[in-house]
């Protein structure tokens, strides 16, 4: 693309684009994030491209690749314009029979249309699928309209109107006080209004000024920012922009997750075409503003994802956080004035200049503005990315997004702010989830992980297994995290493995509040909180482990038998099939039985029984 | 060796700050990071080998041992072990008879766990050189090291 040279030639390049698509030409839309290409999409990307070509309908039908549509429950997913037909779990070489039927004759297919679990109803547009009809998709919901690989698609939907719109039109303490205005909280964890950390870093002494995008997304269950940023890259690109030029910063970095290629690839890209088109570099759309953006990625350090620690890495060093004496809006990346900011936090800022604080503070809670994208996983029943308002209650979320528990288990507990946050118990399904009310009963939204347990779910086990994440990811630099957390966690595993005494919750107690005060940065601080959680609210569960030395879930092996149900059993044969021990033997149509001297616990029998014969207690 | 890391630190222009992203490099090229290939990043970088070795220690995604043929990484996110990854973990370590992080003797097979994959329908998940394969379980995951190669205990009664 050539240089855009203001935001009238902008304008009219958007003008151009729209026009040259024709909204009621036909559009195969295919998702391609990286939780639909694990189940194989490329394949079907493909078939798709072949038949077309083979049909000779190259021209007459568009195709697009797009970033994750957020219901990856249902991958590989179809959707084709203009009626916005919706086909999941489409098979890998579908391509052909879709085009014919339902591109060529409006057929539709019913094999691939979603059905409702609730009703029972066949659902053929994607609108009316339950899972997208009860979100608000305000920042995820561009991601199906644009192949992340084009600007011209970006373009084409009015993006980078809020940037032409801020360079020419606003000046940077006018762009400042929007963003405060609409009450921008920071989506990585800490939820602290962005627009105040502008105005620091704006009016911080030092030069240069940088403005970081964290893109290290270390959150066990939480995939908003990967799929933002490599299904959306250009909005992430613009909120950044405009927060540089607010700033007054001419250097960004985003610093990526290695984990992530498809988001390093895209974003890679979408900094190249920018600045071809003279949105990103020197002279933006002829403003006289300059700006440019490097990537970095990460090693695979939880830690890293703490600002201070961050920076460190950036600066190409072992990423330890260092302590906060002064804040890094006056002496963070190279001790220069620093703006961090996660990727949905950009990604929100587009939105607020484009269409104004007050549009924006319209939606969410007195403290919390806007929407929230979470990741709900787990045991539930529509894994995917949900986008909704502040505010939207957490049972709203489970059971009519999230459709429920599967194989009506019980619903336990959610689980929110990953390693630092907290299992929200039943008792507060009704709640209204944002910053202020999530921290207020133990948790924390984090970067917007929600993993559901249920009935089969031991808590203790639970809080072992973040506490074990904690241990292998403390940087080691501060004693009450490095050791505290390590004791915490022989504490936990002692409990689970029948050796808890009597005092231990309290000891864990006691210990958490030392490491909390103690520890040298956040997520030091924070990471007792699983404990702490559910101790509060799965109290008996600890006591049972302890004191009766019993898994009431059934999930700690010291603590649980195998044995089979005689009344269950039909002598299938396949436990002991299965089995890698010899455990698990029997006559074929005959009940089954477990030597328990020879019975590791592996559970490859009760994973295999059809019949729920396997008691595990 | 040396070559090749000075063509992969003049990629980066010879700038410090890109350490890591260098020696990510460095290792995909060599598939774990020996020693001579830290000697001359050092070198190449003008950064002292203390301070290479510090960062390589420091992060996880750096191996100073050789990786297997089959590289299986297997996702412990919340969400896959909430679905049951820790028993797969156990049973892929039994049948491999090595620990989560290390290779197995014959240099076939290395196992590790890893943080979440981000592909959190498909869990639990086991990516093996690049390819996922979701929905694992116990069964399917002895059957997934068997396809490898991997003999496996209960062979002998097919």
């Amino acid at each position: 693309m050539t240089k855009i040279k203001s935001f009238n030639e902008l304008k009219s390049v958007q003008e151009r684009l729209k026009a040259g698509r024709d909204p009621k030409k036909p559009c195969i839309t295919i998702c391609v994030g990286t939780g639909c290409l694990a189940y194989g999409t490329q394949k079907l990307v493909d078939n798709f491209r072949e038949e077309l070509a083979k049909r000779n309908l190259a021209g007459k039908i568009d195709f697009r690749t797009t970033g994750c549509h957020g219901f990856c429950e249902r991958g590989p997913m179809v959707v084709i314009h203009p009626d916005k037909v919706f086909y999941q779990r489409v098979g890998l070489t579908d391509a052909g029979e879709i085009i014919d039927k339902t591109v060529l004759k409006g057929e539709i297919i019913d094999r691939l249309c979603y059905v409702d679990p609730a009703t029972g109803q066949k659902v053929i547009h994607e609108d009316d699928v339950p899972f997208y009809k009860k979100q608000t998709r305000l920042v995820f919901g561009q991601n199906s309209k644009v192949d992340p690989k084009s600007l011209e698609d970006y373009l084409a939907i009015g993006g980078y109107t809020a940037l032409g719109k801020a360079l020419t039109g606003m000046k940077p303490e006018a762009i400042i006080q929007e963003v405060i205005k609409a009450n921008l909280r920071g989506r990585g964890g800490g939820g602290f209004p962005a627009g105040w950390k502008w105005d620091s870093t704006r009016k911080a002494k030092g030069d240069p000024k940088y403005v970081i995008c964290n893109a290290d997304e270390g959150d066990p269950g939480a995939y908003m920012d990967r799929s933002l940023l490599e299904g959306n890259p250009h909005l992430v690109l613009e909120g950044m922009i405009i927060g540089a030029y607010a700033i007054g910063s001419s250097q960004g970095y985003i610093y990526a997750r290695n984990e992530y290629p498809l988001a390093i690839e895209n974003i890679t890209l979408a900094i190249k075409q920018a600045r071809e088109a003279g949105l990103l570099g020197e002279n933006i759309l002829g403003s006289g503003f300059s700006f440019d953006v490097k990537i970095n990625r990460g090693g695979g350090a939880f830690v890293c994802g703490e600002s201070s620690a961050l920076f460190a890495s950036l600066e190409g060093r072992a990423g330890e956080p260092r302590a906060k004496y002064t804040h890094a809006t006056d002496k963070g990346l190279y001790d220069k004035p620093t703006n961090l900011n996660n990727v949905e936090t950009w990604a929100n800022v587009p939105f607020i200049i484009d269409k104004g604080a007050d549009w924006y503070a319209s939606m969410g809670t007195a403290g919390s503005k806007g929407t929230k994208i979470f990741s709900l996983v787990g045991k539930i029943n529509n894994t995917g990315l949900v986008e909704v308002p502040m505010g939207t209650k957490l049972r709203e979320i489970v059971f009519d997004i999230g459709g429920g528990i599967p194989g009506g288990k019980k619903f336990k507990a959610i689980q929110t702010g990953g390693p630092s946050g907290g299992c929200i118990p039943e008792k507060y399904l009704d709640m209204g989830v944002d910053f202020d009310e999530l921290t207020k009963i133990g948790s924390m939204m984090g970067s917007g992980g929600m993993i559901v347990m249920d009935e089969d779910n031991c808590m203790v086990n639970v809080a072992k297994y973040f506490t074990n994440f904690l241990v292998s990811e403390s940087c080691g630099k501060c004693v009450p995290c490095r050791e505290g957390i390590r004791r915490m966690r022989d504490i936990l595993k002692d409990i689970t493995e029948g050796k808890g005494k009597e005092g231990d919750v309290e000891l864990l107690e006691k210990m958490a509040t030392a490491i909390i005060d103690g520890a040298l940065c956040a997520l030091g601080s924070s990471a007792p909180n699983p404990v702490l959680s559910t101790i509060r609210y799965f109290r008996d569960e600890y006591v049972a482990h302890i004191k009766e030395h019993r898994c009431p879930a059934g999930v700690c092996k010291d603590l649980i038998t195998y044995s089979v149900s005689a009344e269950k059993c039909t002598g299938c044969t396949v436990c002991s099939k299965v089995c890698p021990t010899g455990a698990a033997s029997g006559e074929r149509k005959q009940v089954h039985k477990i030597d328990v001297a020879k019975c590791t616990k592996c559970g490859a029998c009760r994973e295999s029984c059809k019949f729920e014969a396997i008691i595990v207690r | 060796m040396e070559a090749k890391v000075k063509e992969i630190v003049q990629r980066y222009s010879g700038d410090k700050s890109y350490l890591v992203p260098i020696l990510q490099d460095v290792q995909k090229e060599f598939n774990y990071l020996p020693k001579d290939a830290l000697c001359a990043v050092s070198s190449n970088l003008n950064v002292p080998i203390s301070r290479v070795y510090e960062v390589v220690t420091f992060y996880k995604a750096f191996s100073l041992k050789p990786k297997g043929r089959y590289q299986l990484s297997l996702c412990m996110g919340t969400a896959c072990h909430v679905r049951g990854a820790e028993l797969i973990a156990r049973n892929v370590e039994d049948i491999l008879g090595i620990k989560e992080g290390d290779t197995t003797a014959d240099l076939e097979f290395s196992f590790e766990t890893v943080g979440c994959l981000g592909a959190c329908a498909l869990g639990p998940v086991i990516v093996v050189n690049g390819e996922y394969h979701g929905h694992m379980n116990i069964a399917k995951s002895t059957k997934l090291l068997k396809n490898l190669g991997k003999k496996v205990a209960t062979d002998d009664q097919d």
